[in-house]
């Protein structure tokens, strides 16, 4: 309690417990195993609000680009997993049987050597965190040394975005193509498709999506964390003051370009499926937007708007076939327009002062009390 | 007096009787009628499926939004039309079809996502839908998994066939190389220019179509391009078809791209009527976009054309534009979704039973005669026996029809000397 208490204030700790109640007790109870699967893919989203809230709220550096990452990662995973279901015995079908069944299709006769070594978990794992993290870095130190940010830093992510989908689709035999990797089967001999195996890579994702809360939190905590926000604010000063603001951002782009990757890789595992389409400008602006629903300044806030926002895609386009991306994008138009915080901003705006008043008045009386009682027995 | 009171206690109860004995027959029928149409769910439906006593739930799963939902409403709505029509006969085994429609937005994945809703979460007990061969990769896994049945109405590229999945459309042998066989006759084509969007569809029907012209046309591809989905600019190509000047140019490009490519194509002042061009992509819908006036004289080669004289085809035909409006046209897909859920009520009838297994066994050989492309079987390999038809593109964005297949063409969704 004290520890948590130090690397949380009380507002982010009640947070903390309402998210780990939600995830960890209350949807596995009272949702069936298709809507938690569901809920499993929104959280692959989470990650990347993670990461946005790092580099964006903090750091302020906008990346229209996350998508990059979450598809380097999720690729990385579903290489793994395509190479694992295409064994000799699955593929006798194909002219050239134990490749993945798009490179059957796209004439190509061996598999490519940048495929080799994915056989191995381990590399795989690696892979998830070293290829988007070098990449981030690589853009990241061509850019931020040159001084390039703001407006001209977030154009140039979304021309990558755009250049790696075209790069995916255009390598068809290499990359699955617009298909993108589907009929992803096991995990080291183990069927990730059946109901008990979701639950459990639904814990598993839980698990992890807490631990990157508690990097995230740590890298805020900080002197680093301090910097960011300092940057942000007046990137010059803190310049003179003889930090290389370039290497702080450097820093910051490349973390959340990895908790993307972790949620990406996550989102190959529990949706069985990879796809250029999560990969391009328009999941990459989706990104932002629930970060900014969320509220871009608040780790919890856009975990929330990642959940809220996709479980209300999912509804609004059950109940209304037709109508449904109007809906959406009313919704986004007046959160934005109303609460320019997000949620977590109209949260701590109304809710969260009635709270401490709450509190307040109840420590007052707790005060008083312990006055009146002479002997100091503590209540309780 | 007591006669009179007598009587009038009597005749209502004579009436009643007379009623009760009337009805008696009628009783005895009810029931015996009613078991004959709708035999008892438990009997029918063993696996679980939405199927009440009166009722079926049935999915539709398509586009309606995004990209794509221009080339598939059409079958969405012929997939309604064929459901209504159905429920106006009687229905399937006594029950009226239901249906629940989920929008795949254009998006696989999300085509994944609602497919397994349909199956898992309704319980429905067929999905007519998917449109694209990428949705269809995505949604092949679920239904194998949670053992659905799918029918898929689109053209596509063979190298698939699911106990899971009836294709309703042709696969990619069936729809090019008797077309490819006419045009060589007919304009005694030796060398062919092909042009597609590049992804799986074009490139394997291209495959398919080069190995044919290559090895039993005797004939030259002197150019293979492609382009990404939803390109615009096609002016080299059509400067390397100039120079290049191919008998025939073979097109499979796809959605939007096709407006710019023949309007480019017109604007460069390539003539249609003196250059054949052979399109396997092209229907009445895709006309609606790009103007009869810009593609008039190409041939296409589908297995449905709206224009088609039969009896069917008429009726077919009206009963569409009375449900959504004169104005609408009806392309190949849009006829090959028509026959999905007219085939599934067929094979349940013969199968007497909802449960997926029992329909995925008796599909083979099920036949519709009502079919507005004339006739169309299942084969065992889960395709459709049906005829090539080749049409020429008119002004007025309607095919006329040139040649048809004496008969019907065998499907082979994994050609032996084609891979």
């Amino acid at each position: 309690m004290i520890i948590n208490s130090r690397f949380f204030n009380r507002s982010e700790l009640m947070g903390f417990i309402a998210l780990a109640a939600v995830l960890f007790v209350i949807l596995p109870l009272t949702l069936d195993v298709f809507r938690l699967n569901l809920v499993a893919k929104y959280l692959t989203y989470a990650f990347v609000a993670i990461g946005l809230v790092l580099c964006w709220g903090y750091g302020g550096i906008l990346s229209l680009g996350q998508g990059v990452f979450f598809g380097l990662g999720g690729y990385c995973m579903a290489m793994f997993l395509k190479l694992e279901a295409s064994s000799v015995e699955n593929t006798k079908i194909q002219s050239t049987p134990g490749i993945p069944d798009f490179m059957d299709w796209n004439q190509i006769t061996a598999l490519p050597f940048f495929w080799q070594p994915f056989h191995s978990l381990t590399f795989t794992i690696l892979a998830i965190i070293l290829v988007p993290g070098l990449f981030a870095l690589i853009i990241g130190t061509a850019m931020f040394k040159r001084r390039v940010g703001g407006t001209y830093f977030a154009i140039i992510t979304q021309a990558v975005a755009a250049i790696l989908t075209i790069l995916i689709v255009g390598q068809q035999g290499y990359t699955g193509g617009i298909n993108g990797m589907t009929d992803l089967r096991t995990l080291k001999g183990w069927d990730i498709r059946p109901d008990h195996a979701k639950i459990i890579l639904y814990f598993v994702e839980v698990v992890l999506l807490f631990a990157c809360i508690g990097i995230a939190q740590f890298i805020r905590l900080t002197k680093l964390g301090r910097i960011l926000v300092a940057m942000r604010e007046q990137e010059d000063r803190v310049r003179f003051s003889g930090y290389s603001v370039a290497n702080f951002k450097i820093f910051a782009f490349c973390m959340a370009a990895i908790f993307a990757a972790i949620g990406g890789a996550m989102f190959a595992l529990n949706v069985g499926f990879m796809s250029p389409s999560f990969v391009g400008i328009v999941p990459s602006i989706e990104m932002v937007i629930y970060t900014a629903v969320g509220g871009r300044m608040s780790i919890f806030g856009a975990i929330w708007g990642a959940i809220l926002v996709n479980f209300a895609k999912t509804s609004l386009s059950e109940s209304f076939p037709q109508l449904w991306l109007f809906g959406l994008g009313a919704l986004f138009i007046a959160v934005v327009l109303a609460f320019p915080n997000g949620l977590s901003g109209l949260w701590a705006d109304y809710v969260q002062p009635r709270i401490d008043r709450l509190f307040a008045s109840r420590k007052a009386k707790a005060d008083w009390a312990d006055n009146s009682v002479a002997d100091g027995a503590p209540a309780e | 007096m007591s006669d009179e009171a007598n009587k009038g206690l009597l005749s209502p109860l004579r009436r009643k009787l007379l009623m009760g004995m009337a009805a008696v027959p009628a009783i005895t029928m009810l029931p015996r009628a009613s078991f004959a149409q709708a035999p008892a769910t438990s009997a029918v439906n063993t696996t679980g499926l939405a199927v009440t006593d009166t009722e079926v739930t049935v999915g539709i799963l398509h586009s309606a939004t995004g990209t794509m939902a221009i080339s598939e409403t059409g079958s969405i709505q012929a997939e309604k039309l064929a459901i209504e029509q159905i429920n106006a006969a009687g229905g399937v085994l006594g029950r009226k079809i239901k249906f629940i429609q989920e929008d795949g937005a254009s998006d696989w994945p999300t085509f994944a996502e609602k497919a397994k809703k349909l199956l898992v979460n309704d319980k429905v007990a067929a999905i007519m839908g998917c449109w694209t061969s990428a949705s269809r990769k995505a949604v092949l896994p679920v239904v194998e998994q949670y053992n659905g049945m799918l029918y898929y109405p689109t053209f596509y590229e063979g190298l698939e066939q699911s106990k899971n999945v009836i294709y309703t459309g042709q696969e990619a042998t069936q729809q090019i190389l008797a077309g490819l066989n006419w045009i060589a006759k007919e304009k005694g084509a030796k060398s062919f220019f092909f042009i597609g969007s590049d992804y799986i569809w074009p490139r394997t029907s291209n495959k398919i179509a080069r190995k044919h012209v290559e090895n039993v046309l005797k004939g030259k591809v002197v150019g293979e391009e492609y382009y990404a989905l939803g390109s615009t600019q096609f002016n080299s190509v059509i400067n390397k078809i100039k120079l290049t000047k191919p008998d025939v140019i073979f097109t499979d490009v796809v959605g939007g791209s096709n407006v710019a490519f023949y309007k480019q194509l017109k604007a460069a002042g390539v003539d249609l009527a003196k250059q054949p061009l052979l399109t396997i992509s092209v229907t009445e819908d895709e006309i609606d976009g790009i103007g009869g006036e810009n593609i008039a004289g190409a041939y296409a080669c589908m297995k449905y054309f709206q224009s088609l004289d039969n009896a069917n085809n008429k009726a077919f035909a009206s009963a569409f534009k009375k449900m959504w409006g004169e104005k609408t046209v009806i392309g190949d897909v849009t006829q090959a979704a028509y026959l999905g859920p007219w085939l599934w009520k067929l094979t349940v009838e013969k199968a007497g039973s909802f449960d997926v297994d029992k329909i995925a066994a008796a599909s083979p050989g099920v036949e519709f005669k009502g079919a507005p492309e004339g006739y169309v079987r299942i084969h065992e390999n889960h395709h459709l026996w049906s005829k090539t038809r080749v049409g020429r593109a008119k002004l007025d964005g309607q095919f006329e029809l040139i040649y048809e297949t004496a008969d019907l063409v065998e499907p082979d969704p994994f050609p032996k000397g084609y891979q």
